[in-house]
């Protein structure tokens, strides 16, 4: 059973317009295996995904499922094929159950709920998943929500399961107990395609590794046979140093100050809970917590764009020597001031960009009331648009492409640029490198390194708690709203700092039982 | 005079609760119907065509008239007519993925200026100086009660003395929030209007849900307009009688938080509202005017109200208004 061929593909070819997203690409994945998908962004693994579960066909190739020739037309062709495929978005409705999501879509049999309630109980004990049936998906959390997604394709009975960077959004603990339900998967006859950046749960998880470079197929190799330089050498194609330089904090300045901060939202939860810090100049200082903790809103708050009920943010103004308190601006003042958010949403052009507009819009959207005539000055973005696609390396066809049309991580370049580039005196950025792949990781994260050294208090919310610990002067760790505990980054450990984010879930939820 | 105020408030109703019914299952697949005026009309006028071609053809004699035909004939033209719109508006908004907004608004102009030329020519055909066309003998059959209606005093009055288009009306509603609420093929429509990439990739066919949701939608919004043709206004079409009740159906769609089952609450409701102004009395002609407004007056408040809810289950369907294309990227 060990080395029969669960899946093959042969070939295959895929363009979108001009665009050559997979090109030649030959796959193997035996049964009872875990493969590894490695590539950088818009290196077309996603897409190549999709056309093993049917919802982008193949122009040109072939692929064999337990040694017969197929067609996969569409998803239902994939589910007959036993393939089922957890994509890096969560296809799930959000205002059904747990077990409504499940029997999605499935006909045999009557409609049953209770039934199938059985069922997956079962497959949840026979796995070790923890997850309650009835609860609606929209109270989930995001490891709740991919672990519903697993069970659907199990549910269906998949022998082939497809996860499409499933550790973007986990906590270190919630990948690790990923991984054992992968690997008990495995000793099951399963085989695993996993798509993912992060090359040490490459190296920990899959037994082969294949490497995509610009929609190529580079090459596929034994995990056990090589190592992270050679796998960042097939994937970018060039050597690249994957260490971050960190200088020492350059000043004791304190460039802002937040004193207990306290934010309710609508439905009236405490999003924010007396949260005080200061951040100084030429430091970077990271977040770390479970997605959802408040993150989001405490950079808001600070951008003046999250309404407070209570608490105090001052600004030390380096040009008049003046503390300002944020509170009483409006988010155009505070702006002006150079304090620059530069968010990077789950969905990416969420808040920031819009996706119609072509980059250089995209540009002027920062700088649209610069100009000293009645019409828009355009030279000036369009040169900044050219520089980010330059300096980034960002993919695209043009700068008037527009942005919706590129992939993931480049969009994120776009934003990211942007920010850097308005030369900020805080600069807040919140997962600058969500899905981006190592080579452009690391020019962000030199960019931040930059600012830092310029002065600029950086502000950095993170998941990778590995890169936190690299890159940041020091690590706060939030927890349902509230500080559990800021650590010396060149001291902590990552288990110090995944115990920290945890244990205030824990407290959470005594909270609110 | 309680009890012939209810009755009376059933009546009115019957359309709004069709109309609303029929969009609440459009919706539910993710397609905003503004189109539903126009399909109403639609409906009126084909059941109108259907019933007078009949009569013509019996020699507008009463005696000839077979009770089965009268009624089935209006009847599927009416639904015929109403699905044909339906289908109409599907295809642009489906398969052509036009803007629904824009598609329906056009649909309802077009529907109602279909119903206005086909009534017209009719009027014309039989040569009349009315400005209306008048099947009250097919309006007769369409109105025939139960028997024993009469018998049981005022519950028989309230519950078993309209026509049966109202009990059909009742019963559709019901039926559908069965359907949505316990059945598979529910689940799969609830999850297309919700989202229809998960739909698509959970192999539920996205582009026939919506059309079918959107025909059958259609035709019982169609089936609106007959009623209010042949049980409320007695068989007789003229232009434009109709009014804005397609609007309100639509509404109502929202005041029922999109349960057909609370539709039925609703459009009660609504259908007491209108005619409330005739059972209060010592209202002067100015009063009586500001009482007609209030159908719209709540719909407003409505509208203020459940746009101001939070429960995500009240919501409307997130992908409601949003065509969906599979290689959208």
């Amino acid at each position: 059973m060990a080395s029969q061929p669960a899946i093959e593909l042969k070939n295959i070819t895929k363009r979108f317009g001009k665009v050559v997203a997979n090109k030649n690409v030959n796959l193997t994945v035996n049964r009872g295996e875990i493969l590894s998908i490695l590539g950088e962004n818009g290196s077309g693994k996603t897409t190549l995904m999709n056309m093993i579960s049917g919802i982008y066909f193949p122009d040109e190739g072939s692929i064999y499922v337990n040694g017969e020739e197929v067609v996969i037309a569409s998803p239902k062709d994939a589910f007959t094929y036993n393939i089922g495929m957890i994509h890096q978005h969560f296809k799930l409705v959000d205002v059904f159950s747990a077990a409504e999501n499940i029997v999605l879509g499935i006909k045999d049999g009557k409609y049953n709920l209770k039934k199938s309630t059985e069922r997956i109980k079962q497959i949840s004990e026979q796995y070790g998943f923890e997850i309650d049936p009835e609860k609606k998906i929209y109270t989930m959390s995001v490891s709740e929500k991919q672990t519903v997604e697993i069970i659907k394709v199990l549910y269906r009975g998949a022998d082939i399961l497809i996860l499409d960077e499933p550790t973007a959004v986990l906590t270190p603990q919630e990948t690790s107990k990923l991984f054992n339900i992968l690997r008990r998967m495995r000793d099951d006859g399963k085989s695993i395609i996993i798509i993912t950046h992060k090359l040490h749960e490459v190296l920990s998880l899959s037994d082969k590794v294949a490497v995509l470079r610009k929609g190529e197929y580079v090459g596929t190799v034994n995990t056990a046979e090589t190592n992270e330089a050679e796998l960042t050498e097939m994937m970018v194609g060039k050597k690249v140093d994957l260490n971050i330089f960190r200088s020492e904090p350059c000043s004791d300045e304190v460039r802002l100050s937040v004193k207990g901060i306290t934010c309710v939202d609508r439905q009236g939860t405490v999003v924010l809970d007396d949260i005080s810090f200061d951040v100084k100049a030429g430091e970077i200082l990271g977040i770390a917590g479970i997605a959802g903790s408040g993150q989001r809103e405490l950079l808001e708050a600070v951008a003046g764009l999250q309404k407070l009920n209570s608490g105090e943010i001052t600004y030390n103004n380096p040009n008049t020597g003046n503390a300002d308190n944020l509170r009483d601006k409006t988010p155009m003042q505070i702006r002006n001031l150079g304090v620059r958010l530069s968010f990077v949403p789950e969905d990416r052009l969420g808040m920031g960009l819009v996706g119609n507009m072509d980059i250089v819009d995209n540009m002027m959207l920062r700088s649209y009331s610069k100009g000293k005539t009645v019409f828009l000055e355009r030279t000036g973005p369009r040169y900044l648009a050219l520089k980010i696609i330059n300096d980034l390396e960002v993919v695209t066809p043009g700068a008037s492409t527009p942005v919706r049309r590129l992939s993931g991580g480049n969009v994120q370049k776009v934003l990211v640029g942007r920010e850097i580039a308005s030369s900020p005196t805080v600069l807040m950025v919140a997962y600058p490198v969500r899905g981006l792949d190592i080579n452009s990781s690391y020019l962000i994260y030199n960019l931040l390194n930059e600012q830092k050294e310029k002065g600029v208090a950086v502000i950095f919310v993170g998941e990778d708690l590995d890169v936190l610990i690299e890159l940041c002067d020091r690590i706060m760790v939030i927890g349902s709203g509230k500080i559990t505990g800021t650590v010396d980054a060149r001291t902590t450990t990552k288990e110090e700092i995944g115990l920290l984010m945890t244990k205030s879930d824990y407290k959470g939820e005594m909270n609110n039982g | 005079m309680i009890v012939q105020f209810i009755c009376r408030a059933i009546l009115l109703s019957i359309p709004l609760l069709y109309g609303s019914t029929g969009e609440i299952i459009t919706e539910k697949s993710g397609h905003l119907n503004l189109g539903i005026p126009g399909i109403m009309y639609v409906g009126a006028i084909s059941g109108v065509t259907g019933a007078f071609l009949y009569e013509q053809a019996c020699g507008n004699d009463i005696a000839k008239m077979n009770m089965i035909l009268a009624i089935l004939i209006p009847f599927l033209f009416a639904v015929t007519g109403s699905v044909l719109v339906g289908l109409l508006y599907s295809f642009l908004t489906v398969t052509l993925r036009a803007n629904q907004n824009v598609t329906g608004l056009a649909i309802t102009t077009l529907g109602v200026g279909l119903g206005n030329f086909l009534g017209g020519s009719l009027i014309k055909l039989i040569d009349t100086d009315m400005s209306s066309i008048s099947l009250g003998k097919t309006s007769k059959f369409f109105k025939m009660q139960l028997p024993f209606a009469d018998d049981l005093g005022w519950f028989g009055d309230i519950f078993l003395s309209h026509d049966f288009l109202t009990y059909l009306a009742i019963i559709i509603a019901v039926a559908a929030s069965i359907i949505l609420s316990r059945t598979r093929v529910g689940l799969n429509l609830r999850s297309v209007g919700e989202n229809p990439a998960t739909a698509d990739a959970a192999g539920i066919n996205v582009i026939k849900y919506r059309y079918l949701a959107t025909c059958i939608g259609a035709g019982v919004a169609g089936l609106g307009g007959l009623q209010y043709i042949m049980a409320y206004a007695d068989g007789s079409w003229s232009n434009d009688a109709f009014g804005d009740r397609g609007w309100m159906a639509i509404a109502l769609v929202i005041f029922a938080l999109w349960k057909p089952s609370m539709a039925i609450i609703g459009s009660f409701l609504f259908g007491a509202l209108c005619n409330a102004n005739n059972y209060i009395t010592g209202l002067g002609t100015e009063t009586q005017e500001l009482f007609k407004m209030l159908p719209y007056v709540v719909t407003i408040i409505v509208l203020i109200i459940t746009s101001m809810r939070k429960k995500r289950e009240h919501q409307p369907p997130e992908n409601l208004g949003l065509n969906y294309f599979r290689e959208e990227r």
